[in-house]
């Protein structure tokens, strides 16, 4: 039984000034589950997120549900139902706790902050204190809380959000991922594979600003010439 | 593509004509007073050689090596007052007197500069103007009476030779001005030309990558600097002659700001460009103001006729639709009438 | 004393201009050389306004300058922000060039409007007297002064703590494309932010001209370098900073003023820029440059 596509990315370009980035990315998310977004550092995986937000001039079709999103301004596509989870936190660190989640409340949304409390309790215990003071890992949970929070949030791009994190803090962040898969969508952007293949099902793989592979993480891993050529590791090893 | 050949003859039938035009008698009325030979005309001519001198400075620093600096004027103003200072208070002959006023006009920017320069983007923007409104205050609050405050320092006739006082002489001022036009871009032309020149450019596009290669962009940048300062001191002394006297004015953020105006006016980054900004920005406030005395105006109701009575505003208006919507300056603008784009070598 | 409160009163006047200035300069990384323009134009047209009020009712007077001048500060600043700002979103130096021409036009007008000297302010009586404090006579005028820009302080402090926009423009100060990243529109906040500044300008407009007991054309840039120089001493995008500095400054230049000769004061505030400048680029307190 084939899920759904959610997340429709044709031709997607960026260029900053005269280099060109990402040449013509297209993807598909299938609703429900872990999708990885992998590939070699720099090969424009963190661009491909930003740019289908908007957050980055693009040019290329976005479609959420079957909705073209690629016209709207970057607040706009978000406010469609996309929670997204940066590549270093980017949480405000002279706000306290609360306040960071609370900017991220959606007006009319449903909040889930039971949910997120539920997740991430330290962060009930931490709500006055200022974001900048917290530790990683901690950091990392306000970011994916963000997310989180908006219960009309249809998919979430999530960018390494293990890097830099203590063993202990990686399996929480991945329990947290399969917590998510369960209610929402996740585009998961992962350098370390031994995460990548135990939460997602899907795997596309970019290099140089192409995708070159989209089908199954298993098949990924488990063929070794295939995970070699695409990844340039030998399968299973983290980054 | 106009070949150099041809470039460089249709500059040197220019300066040929501006050369010879003390001895025209015609009149062009509206844009000028009187025949193009008078004493009057002249003058505003000359003033026009002298601010296009000073945006062609400016555009060295703000427009080839992106320094935005508030504070140019400075030494503009280093140059005028350090001079009239010297002249009517030390009572010194000229020669001595400018040769104090060039090594003055080589440490100070270098001292400043060395200061400023440890900073960029907008904050080297905010100590360049805090440096010039230290200038500035320091001009009107006439310390020990040098400076003339307020009133401005008016030049002492006594220390010049016979042949620039007078208004008979004005002709010889109107060379001099000229001459130092020429110079002026002369020697910009061959500083952005040169290795050093292609370094600055660089900077402007990205200096990390100029760090890279091994070079360090903040001598390049000083360098850059203390040229610009010095010619724009030697233009300050070229108005000192022509003013008949220095007056605070020039020392003001007001007119550092009015300098960037006529930069962006001409074409940022053009050194031609920006001769042409700086002259029809000196035109049109001169003119503008008789214009706004002219009958015409006059009679039109106060609501148009208050903002065209002022040059400034014109000039203000003019900048900000300039900005919007032709942001290469009128340089850009005439580049684009029939020849193809050009890089910035000019 | 009363050169304590001289200074404070200064201070006062330069923290009104420099909040807005910091909280534009912070999160839209506008440098509003027209906001000397804010404070002018307000001053010119609420004098005007206020013309129109007989002039044995001083009191009402300054009421109708008050009113007429924050509500002028706050509407030019959103003209300014629609029609010049915002166009150049992508050109951060042309966005700095609009404010400048737009400074030198504003500027121009008023002068040819009005003309270059000073124009006289009439004053209640209450406010030409002065109360006793601590031993000395304090001109309530700079009571006044220092009370509004008290007021106003809480005011923005309460905004910013209390309110959702408030909480955006904390957020978009410190990280802009985050807060975007969020769903929100960062455009109604960077209008909201010209707005506070341009309404907080007028205002001083209007009280620089109870200060000084008259307005003039040049007022306002005087004041526009000092406020920039008080926004980076305090920190960009912070307002208790902006507070902090605007003492600091305007103490310093009183008691120089005073105590070594007219103008040293000016200098060494300038000075005191560079110095800060040099040592910390981003300034002491709120987020970086």
């Amino acid at each position: 039984m084939e899920r759904p596509v959610l997340l429709e990315v044709r031709d997607l370009h960026v260029a900053f000034g005269e280099s060109q980035i990402l040449h013509g990315v297209s993807l598909d998310v299938r609703a429900g589950g872990i999708t990885a977004l992998l590939g070699r550092n720099g090969a424009g995986k963190t661009t491909t997120l930003r740019g289908l937000l908007g957050l980055v001039p693009r040019t290329g079709s976005v479609k959420l549900a079957g909705d073209e999103l690629a016209r709207l301004p970057a607040h706009l596509v978000i406010r469609a139902g996309i929670g997204y989870v940066p590549e270093n936190r980017d949480v405000f660190g002279s706000l306290t706790v609360a306040e960071n989640l609370r900017l991220a409340e959606r007006p009319g949304a449903t909040l889930r902050y039971a949910y997120v409390y539920e997740l991430f309790p330290e962060l009930r215990e931490r709500a006055g204190q200022r974001a900048g003071t917290l530790s990683g890992g901690q950091q990392q949970m306000v970011a994916l809380a963000r997310a989180f929070l908006n219960a009309e949030n249809r998919l979430m791009l999530v960018d390494e959000p293990t890097k830099g994190l203590s063993p202990l803090m990686v399996k929480r962040v991945a329990d947290a991922l399969r917590a998510a898969a369960a209610v929402t969508t996740v585009l998961l952007v992962e350098q370390n594979l031994s995460v990548a293949s135990a939460v997602a099902t899907d795997a596309i793989v970019i290099d140089q600003g192409r995708v070159t592979f989209t089908g199954r993480v298993a098949d990924l891993i488990a063929d070794r010439e295939l995970a070699r050529r695409h990844l340039g590791i030998s399968g299973g090893a983290a980054h | 593509m106009t070949p150099p050949r041809t470039r460089a003859l249709v500059l040197v039938v220019a300066v040929a004509v501006l050369a010879a035009l003390p001895a025209f008698g015609i009149t062009i009325p509206g844009l000028f007073d009187g025949p193009l030979g008078s004493p009057g005309t002249l003058n505003l001519l000359a003033l026009c050689f002298v601010f296009g001198a000073l945006a062609l400075t400016y555009d060295l620093v703000f427009g080839f090596v992106g320094l935005l600096s508030f504070g140019h004027a400075l030494y503009f103003a280093l140059g005028a007052y350090v001079t009239a200072m010297l002249l009517a208070r030390a009572h010194l002959p000229l020669p001595e007197a400018l040769a104090i006023t060039a090594v003055l006009a080589l440490i100070v920017p270098c001292a400043l500069g060395a200061v400023c320069l440890r900073v960029s983007g907008i904050p080297f923007a905010m100590v360049t103007l805090a440096f010039a409104e230290a200038g500035s205050i320091l001009v009107l609050q006439n310390p020990y009476g040098l400076t003339g405050g307020e009133e401005g320092l008016p030049l002492d006739g006594s220390m010049l030779p016979a042949a620039f006082v007078g208004v008979v002489n004005t002709r010889n001022l109107y060379w001099l001005a000229l001459v130092l036009l020429i110079v002026t871009y002369a020697v910009a032309y061959l500083a952005v030309n040169s290795p050093p020149g292609r370094v600055w450019q660089a900077i402007r596009e990205n200096e990390r990558r100029v760090e890279v290669i091994g070079l360090n962009p903040y001598l390049f940048k000083l360098g850059a600097f203390v040229l610009s300062a010095f010619l724009a001191s030697a233009a300050g002394v070229v108005y000192l002659l022509l003013q008949g006297g220095a007056n605070p004015g020039i020392a003001s953020a007001n007119f550092t700001l009015a300098l960037l105006v006529m930069v962006v006016l001409g074409g940022v980054g053009t050194l031609w460009g920006a001769v042409l900004g700086g002259v029809a920005y000196e035109y049109l406030d001169f003119r503008l103001v008789a214009l706004a005395n002219a009958g015409v105006v006059q009679t039109l109701p106060a609501v148009l006729r208050v903002p065209l009575s002022e040059p400034l505003f014109i000039l203000g208006a003019l900048f900000v639709a300039l900005v919007l919507f032709l942001p290469g300056g009128l340089g850009a603008a005439l580049q684009r009438l029939g020849r193809p784009r050009r890089t910035a070598n000019e | 004393m009363l050169l304590f409160v001289t200074g404070l009163g200064l201070g006062a006047l330069y923290f009104l201009i420099a909040a807005g200035l910091s909280l534009i300069w912070g999160l839209m990384r506008v440098l509003n050389f027209a906001h000397a323009s804010f404070f002018t134009v307000a001053a010119y047209l609420a004098w005007s306004a206020s013309q129109h009020v007989p002039a044995d009712a001083p009191g009402l007077r300054l009421i109708v300058s008050l009113a007429v001048g924050t509500a002028v500060g706050g509407a030019f600043a959103a003209l300014t922000e629609i029609a010049l700002i915002r166009p150049l979103y992508a050109r951060p130096t042309g966005q700095i060039l609009v404010t400048v021409g737009l400074a030198l036009a504003a500027l121009a007008l008023v002068q040819g409007s009005y003309g270059s000297d000073p124009l006289q302010v009439t004053l209640p009586d209450a406010l030409t007297k002065t109360t006793s404090l601590a031993g000395a006579a304090i001109p309530n005028s700079r009571l006044l002064v220092i009370g509004a820009a008290t007021a106003v302080l809480g005011l923005l402090v309460f905004f910013l703590r209390k309110t959702r926009y408030g909480l955006i423009v904390r957020a978009g100060v410190e990280n802009r494309e985050m807060v975007t990243a969020l769903g929100i529109d960062v455009q109604g906040a960077f209008t909201l932010v010209f707005v506070i500044g341009g309404m907080a300008a007028g205002l001083a407009g209007v009280l620089a001209g109870a200060y000084d007991g008259s307005i003039d054309p040049a007022r306002g840039t005087a004041i526009l370098i000092f406020a920039f120089i008080v926004v980076v001493i305090g920190g960009l995008g912070s307002v208790t900073g902006s507070a902090a500095a605007a003492v600091l400054v305007g103490e310093l230049q009183q008691f120089l003023n005073f105590y070594a000769a007219a103008g040293v004061g000016d200098f060494a505030v300038v000075l005191l820029l560079a110095a800060v400048l040099l040592i910390r680029p981003g300034g002491f307190g709120g987020a970086r440059a």
